[in-house]
């Protein structure tokens, strides 16, 4: 039944001054790359990215930019939420050596993935775009569970300066992937997606999403994809064919955005 | 779906004999915040708040679709008469074959509904809508009505070709734990399996009482569904709940569906079959 099921949260996490985790009792199966639409009471109800997948228990990482993070980002352990979902695909691990190009709060939606292709003995380099130092979140994370982290900052202030798809493009010219995984600001994907051309591809698309469950169309991309239900991770074969991709989005009235 | 183009384009491939857009009104609108949508026992319940691009924006929309050539029924809403005719004269010049209007949304104040349960504006605006443009009008209504066959009979009267019955049926979801209502806007419209034999009861009624053709619509998701609304007296009928049930291939299995029961049941021609209940 999609419907919010009410619970508390079990534990909170900060990973730095702006993003936060929280962790509830959650028993459904997920897959790394699906999504919960999490409803802040009085507030909102938002789709939001599986950050952590344990047996019992799931985790939300975000990072505070509107309404009902902001509301979120104030939540103590004991004070609930309503959950429902897991709604969408998820990503699909092919290959033995693997790239990940998470960009800021992108690596919240990686991060599962990155862990599941350990498990499963497949390489995973993950690289990590953020504004600055400040900003990163999931290296330690990642890094103990044993992904080769990179990474990059705007400014500099830690890793390669310059744009995680710069470090990306370097890093290509030097080493061979199977595939490509990532998240993150559309138009680093986009960017992305042109330069490796011919590696098998995937990737984790945001749009303003209402029910969640495939039938009002407001996150419709393309030829009626609906990010909620066909997405959120759409492969190079169906991005080539998404005129969207990395142009424009819809804002909640239906009008196109551009990025 | 069938706010933008895309979605629309893929129901039709999925098909549907025509699409009926989302409610356009004069302005952009965001609508509701989230929960505006939720899943429960028997149907779906919904507060969108009527959010659409505003029907100046929506000329890009029809005009992608245009080059498609498949029948397009403009849905629009407005606040008042004045509003109806104006946007009703934008969508009939972007092209779109036929208008609905939505005299029925049961959660957006000043709009729907409430304009759909006074007798007297409904023939108003049907007549100076007619008036004002060539293609055909539908005008969508609520059961949520103390006569809905009153108003069907307004719009008659006022020159409609067709009435499209019925809209979401007003509801309401309470969560236990919370003890506050799910939705944002507290009330929204049932729709789904829940609310067929109200929309079959409403399609009998009206097109007992009426000459022009009755759209049927509510809780179809099967084709003998659609021909239960036949039955009742509609000669087409509307999905839009059913795409949560069967999936985006809902419009193209209920047609094989109806014909499979046809074939069975020794039918060749479904207008045989409109109001047989009547008898």
């Amino acid at each position: 039944m999609n419907y919010p099921k009410i619970t508390k949260i079990k534990d909170i996490k900060k990973e730095n001054s702006d993003v936060k985790t929280l962790f509830f009792d959650f028993l459904k199966e997920t897959r790394p790359g699906q999504f919960f639409m999490i409803w802040v009471p009085t507030i909102d109800e938002i789709p939001m990215s599986i950050s952590y997948i344990d047996n019992n228990a799931k985790g939300i990482t975000f990072r505070r930019v509107g309404d009902a993070t902001n509301a979120l980002f104030d939540l103590k352990i004991g004070d609930k939420l309503g959950i429902r979902g897991p709604y969408g695909n998820g990503f699909n691990l092919t290959g033995k050596k693997v790239l990940f190009v998470g960009g800021g709060t992108g690596i919240a939606t990686l991060a599962p993935t990155v862990e599941k292709a350990i498990d499963n003995k497949i390489s995973a380099t993950v690289i990590l775009g953020a504004k600055n130092k400040n900003e990163l979140f999931f290296e330690e994370r990642l890094k103990k569970y044993g992904a080769d982290i990179k990474i990059s900052t705007d400014d500099g202030s830690i890793g390669f300066k310059g744009f995680a798809t710069d470090l990306s493009k370097e890093l290509l010219k030097k080493e061979k992937f199977d595939s490509i995984i990532t998240c993150g600001p559309e138009i680093m994907m986009k960017n992305l997606f042109d330069i490796s051309k011919y590696i098998p591809f995937q990737a984790s698309l945001e749009r303003y999403i209402k029910c969640g469950i495939g039938i009002c169309g407001q996150c419709c991309v393309g030829k009626g994809l609906r990010v909620c239900e066909e997405g959120p991770v759409f492969d190079r074969k169906k991005l080539k064919n998404i005129e969207d991709f990395g142009i424009f989005k819809r804002d909640a009235a239906g009008r196109k955005v551009k990025f | 779906m069938d706010e933008d183009a895309g979605s629309m384009e893929r129901v039709f491939n999925c098909g549907a004999s025509a699409v009926v857009t989302k409610s356009i009104g004069l302005e952009p609108k965001e609508g509701y915040p989230n929960p505006t949508v939720v899943e429960l026992e028997y149907g779906i319940l919904n507060a969108m708040g009527l959010s659409n691009p505003g029907i100046n924006q929506y000329g890009k929309e029809i005009e992608v679709l245009k080059k498609l050539k498949f029948p397009i029924i403009g849905s629009i809403f407005g606040s008042s008469l004045k509003e109806f005719v104006e946007i009703a004269d934008k969508m009939e010049n972007f092209g779109v074959n036929a208008i609905e209007l939505n005299m029925s949304c049961p959660h957006a104040k000043g709009y729907g509904l409430e304009i759909g349960s006074d007798s007297k504006l409904v023939e108003e605006i049907t007549t100076k809508v007619k008036e004002s443009i060539k293609i055909p009008v539908f005008i969508k209504l609520s059961s949520n009505l103390p006569s809905i066959t009153e108003i069907a009979r307004s719009a008659e009267k006022g020159g409609a070709d067709g009435i499209v019955a019925i809209n979401t049926v007003k509801a309401m979801k309470i969560d236990l734990e919370l003890k506050i209502p799910i939705l944002s806007n507290k009330i929204g419209g049932y729709s789904g399996k829940a609310i067929k034999p109200i929309g079959v009861r409403c399609v009998y009624e009206i097109s007992k009482s009426i000459e022009i053709p009755v759209i049927g619509v509510g809780g179809i998701t099967t084709g003998e569904d659609a021909l239960e609304y036949i039955m009742a007296g509609a000669s087409a009928v509307q999905i839009g709940s059913g795409i949560y049930y069967r999936g985006i291939d809902v419009f193209k299995n209920i047609c094989k569906e109806m014909e499979t029961w046809m074939k069975d049941n020794g039918y060749n021609d479904i207008s045989k079959l409109i109001g047989v209940a009547h008898k």
